[in-house]
């Protein structure tokens, strides 16, 4: 019974990192950059469902389209300031611009809400269901997150196969300049990708905060790192790799801190990404590309 | 080509002169400043945090710059060199009686212990490449950060104890704990001095000058530059990789040791992430493989937020902005372009006021 609820824990968190984990893997797979960014929009979708509820008294459910349209917004403005300037810039150039903006957003989250943590109350208002006479929980956090990361997985998944826009997207990612040539509008494709990204994590940053209801400014720098090993983990730039890498380490977290030590689950987690990538080094679901000389 | 090699070599070591003089003369002025009390308690209290970030950054820019891999851990090896040295310097109190010998010694352990979880890291992680190798360096010095951040270790008239849990220290009376695991270590003694940090430096600058200029070095650069070319000419390309990497880690446990015994306690969370990508903001500002801009750029950097401590919550949202704002000035053919033009403008108005003001002469 506790390794099913351990289990089930276990999706839940994974679920949460695999949509963080997804805006990662896109925005890697099409701008190839690593938008260190992406942990904090989580924490900035958090504060703004927070605020939205707990000082506009509102809907939940309304409050997490506000944060999805601020995150949007965001997003999406960082990039035209930050990081589109810097195409074609060395890619360490662009980490460090992210990094910068990184802080930017914490800071300015400290600013606005203050450093001390926040009390988020659950918007999911369903009661737990209980197993096994009460053996096993599923809390309705657990159901709508699950729920949601399938629902998120499928509609990307369509999205990127069949729309217009979905399939400029994977042209540019495969070769910038011969989808330019072909008339694809790449900064606007990026600008869309940034979009969805940041509309995800303003999702998984509520989903979060739902699950572990403590909120402040780093919120969501280990969640962001640890979704962003998760997408390497699955093979960066796969979208059902980010899934299967976030379920993977979700579930390697909630074991280790089940069955191991709670002191190491950082290391454990971070110790199976490594022999993965020496095993398979493209990731689980990744494109093993071999250089030409 | 006679002439050419010498003008190299002069060349060189003009650039190293300088890097040599421009830390002298910085230690000098900062001395003389300091016995004359013109320097304020805090501005004292950042001196040997600097020393310990630049020679971070120097030996970061020999992995980053030089080799041209991208590291995100090397926090996790000033942690180890921190955490030894402390347990090296507090084990041998009372047993060497020089301060001085036993910082040096504390330095010496810390280094070969990072340098020992160098070898253990780079052997596995230097065949990745790329953003791969970033995130698996960053990997590690998580787990660096984790593992010493649980390790307990008492000492007592039997000798050291190790263990991993809160419990698994029992000492005879009389016994203190050196190490208390996410406690970290408390009650160090303040043994690094201002002069140590500039020795240190002039060591850091020595090994990663002399390296860069030697065979090896230039090995290292061929591998950075085309890696493909640089094995086919024979280069062992892990090997060198390897190299760099193990000479960074020592040098980097060296200077968290010097770090650690600046202040009275210290906790693993300090080494983390966040610290790691600090040192690499001072090794691409300063430029990469640029020794002098590393040392330049840790000290300017480090003291920024410092010194904006006047603008309390708005320090670290400018220091934000300042990181962003010179990466698009350096890197951002737009706003290079557009530097350009406002220079040429400036230049054009300094041309009409000189002009003017030589008409009003004649």
């Amino acid at each position: 019974m506790e390794f099913l609820q351990y289990t089930i824990n276990g999706i839940s968190i994974g679920a949460v990192y695999a949509i963080i984990a997804l805006g990662y893997t896109m925005v890697y797979g099409i701008a190839k950059m690593l938008n260190f960014a992406h942990g904090d929009i989580i924490m900035v979708g958090a504060y703004i469902s927070f605020s939205v509820t707990s000082y506009l008294h509102m809907s939940p459910y309304l409050s997490v389209l506000i944060a999805m349209v601020g995150c949007v917004v965001l997003g999406v403005l960082i990039e035209a300031l930050a990081y589109r300037p810097l195409r074609g810039a060395p890619s360490l150039a662009v980490l460090i611009t992210a990094i910068g903006a990184s802080y930017f957003l914490q800071n300015a989250a400290q600013l606005i809400w203050g450093s001390d943590p926040k009390n988020f109350t659950s918007i999911v208002t369903f009661s737990p269901i209980k197993l096994f006479d009460g053996q096993v929980t599923i809390t309705g956090e657990v159901l709508v997150t699950v729920v949601t990361c399938i629902v998120i997985m499928i509609g990307l998944v369509l999205f990127t196969e069949k729309t217009k826009i979905g399939k400029s997207m994977r042209a540019v990612s495969e070769d910038r300049d011969a989808a330019q040539l072909m008339g694809i509008h790449v900064n606007r494709t990026i600008s869309v990708t940034f979009a969805i990204g940041s509309a995800l994590a303003a999702i998984a940053g509520i989903l979060l905060c739902s699950t572990v209801p403590t909120l402040q400014p780093t919120t969501g720098s280990m969640p962001g790192i640890r979704a962003f090993t998760a997408a390497v983990f699955g093979g960066i730039g796969s979208i059902p790799g980010a899934m299967l890498g976030g379920l993977v380490l979700g579930l390697v977290e909630t074991f280790t801190k089940g069955y191991i030590s709670t002191q190491f689950s950082d290391a454990v987690v971070f110790l199976v990404l490594i022999v993965v990538l020496l095993v398979k080094p493209a990731g689980l679901l990744g494109k093993n590309i071999q250089e030409k000389v | 080509m006679m002439g050419m090699r010498l003008q190299n070599i002069w060349q060189k070591n003009k650039t190293n002169l300088l890097t040599y003089g421009t830390v002298t003369v910085a230690f000098l002025v900062l001395q003389i400043l300091s016995s004359q009390d013109m320097l304020s308690r805090s501005t004292q209290g950042y001196l040997v945090p600097i020393c310990a970030y630049i020679v971070m950054a120097v030996s970061l820019n020999l992995v980053v710059g030089v080799s041209g891999e991208l590291s995100l851990g090397h926090a996790g090896f000033m942690g180890v060199g921190a955490f030894v040295g402390v347990v090296i310097s507090g084990s041998l109190k009372g047993a060497v009686e020089s301060d001085a010998l036993r910082l040096v010694l504390s330095m010496v352990g810390g280094g070969l212990m990072a340098g020992v979880a160098g070898v253990i890291i780079g052997v596995p992680v230097l065949r990745l490449r790329g953003d791969y190798l970033a995130i698996v360096t960053l990997a590690f010095g998580e787990i660096l950060k984790n593992i010493i951040g649980n390790i307990y270790i008492g000492k007592d008239s039997s000798g050291l104890h190790f263990a991993m849990s809160a419990g698994g220290v029992s000492l005879e009376e009389g016994g203190t704990m050196l190490l208390k695991g996410p406690m970290g270590a408390t009650g160090i003694e303040k043994l690094s001095s201002f002069t140590a940090g500039f020795l240190l430096i002039l060591f850091t600058l020595f090994v990663v000058l002399n390296l860069i200029h030697s065979k090896e070095g230039r090995a290292i650069k061929a591998i950075r530059d085309n890696r493909i070319a640089a094995e086919c000419v024979g280069i062992h390309v892990t090997a060198f990789k390897l190299k760099a990497f193990v000479v960074a880690s020592v040098l980097a446990g060296m200077a968290g040791a010097l770090f650690a015994q600046n202040y009275s306690a210290i906790t693993a969370d300090k080494f983390d992430f966040t610290n790691s990508i600090n040192i690499l903001v001072f090794v691409v500002l300063g430029g990469m493989g640029n020794i002098l801009g590393s040392v330049i750029s840790a000290t300017v950097l480090y003291l920024l937020p410092e010194l904006l401590r006047g603008l309390q919550d708005f320090r670290m949202i400018l220091y934000a902005v300042v990181l962003i704002v010179v990466m698009l000035c350096t890197w951002s053919p737009q706003v290079k372009g557009k530097m350009q033009v406002a220079r040429m403008w400036l230049g054009k108005q300094k041309d009409k006021i000189f002009r003017k003001g030589a008409a009003d002469h004649a």
